[in-house]
Order: C-alpha cells, then sequence, then structure tokens
C-alpha cells in the first residue's frame, strides 16, 4: 500500500507551503498544523483526550515495548512510504516478540522547507496503516529543525503490545537440529527502494513488501505455540538476521541456496547491480525458527496465510562453536554468510 | 533466471567436477592464477573450491580494480574532495579503502567533503549538469572494463561543453599486469609461486577479445584459457587448463565464446585509443612501478583531466608495513598468511584494499571462506 493507493483519496485539508520555523514553535502554525494535519487523519479515541499523555487503561498479561527510527530515501517509494513503513515497522517489531501490538506513538522531525501536502500524504497514509492494522497512534509528537539540519522528515514510533502466557519468542531460543523457514520473497524491498535512489536509473516493476505481520504471527501461533525464534530480516537482510540469531544462540546455521525464495526479477536487479539478495532488506517478511518436528505443521500455516503464501524451510541450526551461518550453494559448495560490511556496494569490474 | 541459473547448475558442475578428478594426474600439481577478483569471488561465492580436487591449487592475481590503486592515487582523491573542494564522483567500492592514516573517502566525506557514490560515468556526468557553479571530478579507477564508458563521458563532456567537469584517470591495463608477475623474481627466478596458467579475464576480454593474451601463450609458455565469471565457466575453464597442462600445449583458449571474441569490442577499443594514451610508467599497489601500464587523458581533451586542472601534493604512497596486500596482489602469500588478516583487518575495519573490495582476495577469504581455516578439507565431504 502506497500514498498513491487509490483508497488514500480522501479530501486533503487546506494546508498549502511548506514547513517553517513556525510550525514548531508552540503558537498558532504549530496547532493548526496538529489539528489539520495530525488530529485530522490519525483521528481515534485516544488523541481525541487532548492531553499531554494518553491515557489507555488496564492490560492483562506481559508488556512488550518497542521503538523504531525511520529515515529513508526517497520517503516515497513503490509498495510504500515513510508513513507506513514507520508503522509497520515497530508492529513488526512487537511482533516478532510473539506479541500482539496494541497502541503506537509517533515522534515527527520536519526540516525546515519540506512541503505540506507531501507531509499530509505521508500522515494519511499512516493512519491508513494504522487502521488497517488495528493499532492506533495514541501520543504524537512534532519538532522542526531549520534547513540543511535534516532530510526532509524523520518519524520515530514507538509500540506496545501484550504477550500471552506460555509464548517465550527469543533470538537465543535456536537449538541444534530446529528447522529454519521464511514467510515470502527476500530481496523486495531494498531493490524497490534502490530503485528510485537518486542518480540510479534503474526501472523495474518490483515493490516494496512493507506490510504489518502481527496477523501473521499470530495465525502461526496458533498453529505450533512453541515458536522459538523470529525476527524480521530489514536492514542487512537474511544474513544480518541469521547472524544476529546464530551469535544470540550460540549456534551455527546452514541454510540451501536453492531454498531460499527471491523474485526473479528481484534476483536480476541483484545480479546486474553485483548485489546478493541475502544482504538486501525486507520490510514485511519474518525468519521463524521451530522444532524439526513442526516445521511442516508450521509451513501449511504460514502458506495458508495470504502474506505467507511463498514460505519456504530455507536451513537447520546446527550445533557450531563458531556461530557461523554456512550456506550450500546451488552448485553445491559451501560458502559463509556473512554480515555485510558498511553498505552494499555495487561491483565496478 | 534465464541465462543465469544455466551456468550455476549443480548437476552440470558435477559432471564437470568428475571429469576434472578424472584428467587431473594425481602425480602432479596444478597452479592456475585467476587474475581477475570477480573469478575469486566467483569461486568463494560459489564454493567451486570444495568440487576441485586436492592438487589443483588458485592463485590470486592482482586483477581488482580497488587493491591494485596505489594510495596515493586515493590520497589524491581525498585532497580534490577536500582541499579543492570538488564534488568526487566514484564507484561504491573506493569509498572505504583506508589511505594514508587510514583516511578514507568515507571519512572524509563524514567530515563534509563532498563524495558521492555513483553507479555509471554518466550519473557523474548529470551531476555536473545539475551542479553548474561547482567542479565535478570523477575519480575512474579498472581495468579495461571500465575504460570506454569513462571515455564516452569524456566525450559527452566535450560534445555539451562543459566547464566543470573533469576525470581523475586511473586506468590500468591487465596485459602489462600479467607480464610483469611472469617476469617478477617470484615466478622466473625464486620459483616461490608456480603457475601452470592463467584463467584469462572475462569483462576485459570481451573489450580487448583474446588476442592480447597469445603473447603469454608464446613468450612465456603459459596455457591462458578466457573464463566467464560464472562458477560453471570457472570450473569448465579449469578442465580446459588441466588438459593444455597434460597435454604439454601452452595455447590461448576461449571458454567464453558467448561474449569474448579474438579481435574484442573494436568500437570500444577505437574510442579508448581516442581518448587516452599510454602512460610511461604507473604504480601499481604490489607490483610497484609497472612501464606502459596505465592510460593518461591525451593533450586534446586536457581540460577534463583532474590532474591538470587541479594542483596535486601528494608525492609516494606510504603502505602499512605489516600489511601484506602487496605481496598477495603478486600471488606469493594467501589472505590468511597476513597477520593482520581477521585480527585488525577485517570488512568492518580494513587496513588494506584487498580486505576492502568484494573483489579483494582477502575480502573473499573473509567474507565466504573463514570456516575452512581451522579444517580445511570439512566442506569437501
Amino acid at each position: 500500500m502506497s500514498a498513491n493507493d487509490p483508497r488514500l483519496a480522501v479530501t486533503t485539508s487546506s494546508v498549502r507551503g511548506v514547513v517553517d520555523m513556525t510550525h514548531g514553535a508552540g503558537g498558532r502554525a504549530m496547532a493548526e498544523l496538529i489539528r489539520d494535519i495530525f488530529q485530522r487523519h490519525l483521528a481515534n479515541e485516544f488523541l481525541a483526550q487532548g492531553n499531554d499523555a494518553a491515557l489507555l487503561g488496564t492490560v492483562c498479561g506481559r508488556l512488550v515495548m518497542a521503538t523504531d527510527a525511520h529515515v529513508i530515501s526517497p520517503v516515497f517509494f513503490p509498495g510504500g512510504d515513510i508513513g507506513a513503513l514507520a508503522i509497520h515497522g515497530t508492529i513488526n517489531d512487537v511482533a516478532m516478540m510473539g506479541a500482539r501490538p496494541l497502541w503506537l506513538s509517533a515522534s515527527f522531525i520536519l526540516e525546515e522547507g519540506f512541503p505540506l501536502a507531501e507531509l499530509e500524504r505521508i500522515v494519511v497514509s499512516m493512519a491508513f496503516a494504522a487502521r488497517e492494522a488495528g493499532v492506533p497512534v495514541v501520543a504524537g509528537d512534532t519538532k522542526v529543525v531549520e534547513k540543511g539540519k535534516g532530510d526532509g522528515v524523520f518519524i520515530s514510533t514507538t509500540g506496545v503490545g501484550v504477550l500471552a502466557d506460555g509464548t517465550d519468542v527469543s533470538g537465543s531460543n535456536a537449538r541444534p537440529g530446529d528447522a529454519i523457514l521464511v514467510s515470502g520473497t527476500m530481496g523486495d524491498h531494498g531493490v524497490a527502494i534502490l530503485s528510485k535512489r537518486v542518480h540510479l536509473d534503474f526501472e523495474t516493476e518490483i515493490i516494496s513488501d512493507s506490510q504489518p505481520l502481527h496477523d501473521l504471527v499470530e495465525a502461526m501461533l496458533a498453529a505450533i505455540p512453541g515458536i522459538r525464534v523470529l525476527r524480521d530480516p530489514t536492514r542487512g537482510g537474511l544474513s544480518a538476521t541469521l547472524n544476529e540469531i546464530a551469535q544470540q544462540s550460540k549456534v551455527g546455521i546452514v541454510i540451501r541456496e536453492a531454498a531460499v525464495p527471491v523474485k526473479p526479477e528481484v534476483a536480476a536487479a541483484c545480479e546486474l547491480l553485483g548485489l546478493d539478495p541475502l544482504n538486501v532488506a525486507n520490510e514485511g517478511k519474518l525468519i521463524v525458527i521451530c522444532a524439526a518436528q513442526d516445521a511442516e505443521t508450521l509451513l501449511t500455516a504460514i502458506r495458508a496465510h495470504p502474506k505467507g503464501q511463498d514460505a519456504a524451510i530455507i536451513g537447520e541450526v546446527v550445533a557450531d562453536q563458531h556461530a557461523l551461518v554456512r550456506m550450500k550453494t546451488r552448485l553445491g559448495g559451501m560458502r559463509v554468510v556473512d554480515w555485510i560490511a558498511g553498505e552494499q556496494l555495487p561491483r565496478i569490474c | 533466471m534465464k541465462y543465469v541459473d544455466e551456468y550455476r547448475d549443480q548437476e552440470l558442475a558435477k559432471t564437470i567436477a568428475g571429469a576434472i578428478a578424472t584428467e587431473a594426474d594425481s602425480e602432479k600439481s596444478y597452479h592456475f592464477m585467476e587474475f581477475c577478483g570477480g573469478h575469486t569471488h566467483a569461486m568463494f561465492r560459489y564454493g567451486v573450491q570444495d568440487l576441485m580436487p586436492q592438487n589443483v591449487h588458485f592463485v590470486h592475481g592482482p586483477g581488482c580494480p580497488v587493491c591494485v590503486l596505489p594510495i596515493c592515487r586515493l590520497d589524491d582523491a581525498v585532497e580534490l574532495a577536500e582541499r579543492h573542494g570538488v564534488i568526487l564522483c566514484t564507484y561504491g567500492d573506493m569509498m572505504r579503502v583506508p589511505g594514508t592514516k587510514h583516511r578514507s573517502l568515507m571519512r572524509a566525506k563524514a567530515d563534509g567533503a563532498d563524495v558521492r557514490m555513483v553507479y555509471s560515468t554518466l550519473d557523474a556526468l548529470k551531476i555536473a549538469r545539475e551542479n553548474p557553479e561547482r567542479q565535478v571530478v570523477f575519480f575512474a579507477i579498472g581495468f579495461e572494463t571500465t575504460t570506454p564508458p569513462t571515455a564516452v563521458a569524456i566525450k559527452r563532456a566535450e560534445a555539451e561543453g562543459f566547464k566543470n567537469f573533469s576525470v581523475f584517470c586511473n586506468h590500468v591495463l591487465t596485459p602489462a599486469a600479467i607480464s610483469h608477475i611472469l617476469e617478477s623474481p617470484e615466478v622466473r627466478e625464486l620459483g616461490i609461486v608456480k603457475i601452470d596458467g592463467f584463467l584469462g579475464p572475462s569483462h576485459v576480454s570481451s573489450v580487448i577479445g583474446s588476442q592480447p593474451f597469445e603473447f603469454f601463450a608464446e613468450e612465456f609458455q603459459k596455457p591462458v584459457v578466457i573464463a566467464g565469471f560464472e562458477p560453471l565457466d570457472v570450473m569448465q575453464s579449469v578442465l580446459m587448463l588441466i588438459r593444455q597442462v597434460n597435454e604439454d600445449r601452452h595455447e590461448v583458449e576461449n571458454e567464453y565464446t558467448r561474449v569474448v571474441t579474438e579481435e574484442g569490442n573494436l568500437k570500444a577499443q577505437a574510442l579508448v585509443s581516442a581518448v587516452f594514451e599510454l602512460r610511461k610508467t604507473f604504480d601499481w599497489r604490489g607490483l610497484g612501478t609497472v612501464p606502459y601500464s596505465a592510460l593518461r587523458i591525451r593533450d586534446a581533451y586536457a581540460d577534463f583531466d583532474a590532474e591538470k586542472r587541479f594542483e596535486l601534493s601528494v608525492k609516494a604512497s606510504r603502505e602499512v608495513t605489516s600489511c601484506e596486500c602487496p605481496s598477495i596482489l603478486r600471488g606469493v602469500k594467501k589472505p590468511t598468511d597476513c597477520k593482520l588478516f581477521g585480527t585488525v583487518c577485517t570488512p568492518q575495519n580494513p587496513i588494506g584494499s584487498c580486505m576492502v573490495s568484494s573483489e579483494g582476495a582477502c575480502a573473499a577469504y573473509w567474507t565466504y571462506g573463514r570456516f575452512r581455516e581451522p579444517k580445511p578439507l570439512e566442506a569437501a565431504k
């Protein structure tokens, strides 16, 4: 879902012009900005309280909390925008604990000169994403920085969720023999972004996979309550996330290259740019580790969900004191799957 | 993916591996230098070594454009960005290479220099077009593969009358480097580096053709097989080299016929010779001063030569003495022979250029092959 989605064709407010320092100064301009953009689109009972903090009520169960700062260039990209991403990213962080996300907060840092119409598009998209996910934005804040001290718009979101009794999901729970699954194709988001980056005129039809995963996680936990590890392979892609899990659980991981789902167009784009799809970011996919005997049942449950149709079992956890992630290549050899160093860079030769 | 997966097919790989195992004489050992970092990378990325018999060895060559650039030229680039205040456009791989006192372009950028990563020379031209008030310099590096696009940019800049675009030219030549290695004492007299044949470059050969390699086959009596960058290309080429060695032949054979012809890309060659001429000498990291091994911009295009437009003060390269990049680039040492490998020098904190570029031997060893070190045969099972 992107800001260009026809479902978002709401009547926009009369806000025109660009962000200026008065929008963060606490005066009338700021009040109007909050009223005409944030309150207008994100409206819910919590924001309607109008106080310095939202009163949320009583919750039964263990609470989890996650926070995520979002900076992305370009702010609008195929398949999403910074607003929807800020909602999805934090919901997914909460969901990767096996928790049900309840509330979100959002802070905006706006750079002087940022077009208000674009800000409104972003907020409309956020509101839609929050509503679609059933997780309201209950608190927010806005600050304005001088021109040149920001990059248009930065959004930080924080999420709170509740964990059902008996759920124990953690990156440190993987054990030798466990099965590793992914919920879908790898690398879609990163390639969608790269294709739009300034100075990279690389036209593809690839769209970001940005989506909330809490509903998929709920269906998975219903099928296999004993899920051991859940992670969303965002920055650094599958490689980085598997390495994190291996180190946290002090185990090795072996995956099969041929089993990792990658869309042909993503594979082709990576091939051209000299990138490895395993290192490219995802925003709507998860990695799950469970006991080997539960793997098929879990796979069936993931595939039965609309967000998990391309799910696959990609490898297994092994004992390894070096905590290396290795991959059986398509060719039949073996190699290490490493974290990337710095940014992925295109090849020269 | 069509036209790619075919060259990574496991069944075909098994067939070729079987033929190599059968034909490689167990009484002999075979040492083949892959000149290109692209081959080094492919071997490690796809685990080609796991499919080779024990007596087939690879000697990694200097064909990584980032790795062979001497530190002084990198320092020049940093100076262009910092002291002359230009917009310095560079291919991404150069960003993290540490120069003198660990100063990289990425570090310069963090300190406020305007360094921009581009994917092509035309991106650099676009930046020049959009910033008419700024000087824009393209940091040109690479072998014969990247030279024609630089020539195109210079030609186009001239045609469009650019006043703010120039090229800092560091293009180098493959055949000169191979000659230099074959004539080096390590190969010729001392016998430290044993080379029984070459996997010839693939992309470079698509431009220069297979013909320039005839000289090595004849003069040095070494077989050369021009090999594609896909893993099956590499395996098939190894088989062809083994056959040549077994039959005591030393010819130039072309495995990569789907791209490389004998004469190469004549149009690209004409373009390159119109814009560039040979430098008398050029310093290579690892190889030292190599005669007639690099290109400079012809006087006719002097307006687009950053070395003429800007005064550069840096003179000599100051290498980190414990870094073995120079020996690794000559095939004298393997990355794991270096004391810094995996201790102080990792891709996160590279000391030498071979650890930075994905085509560098150290980066390939570290990224894909670490698990081999304690138990070299583990993966072959």
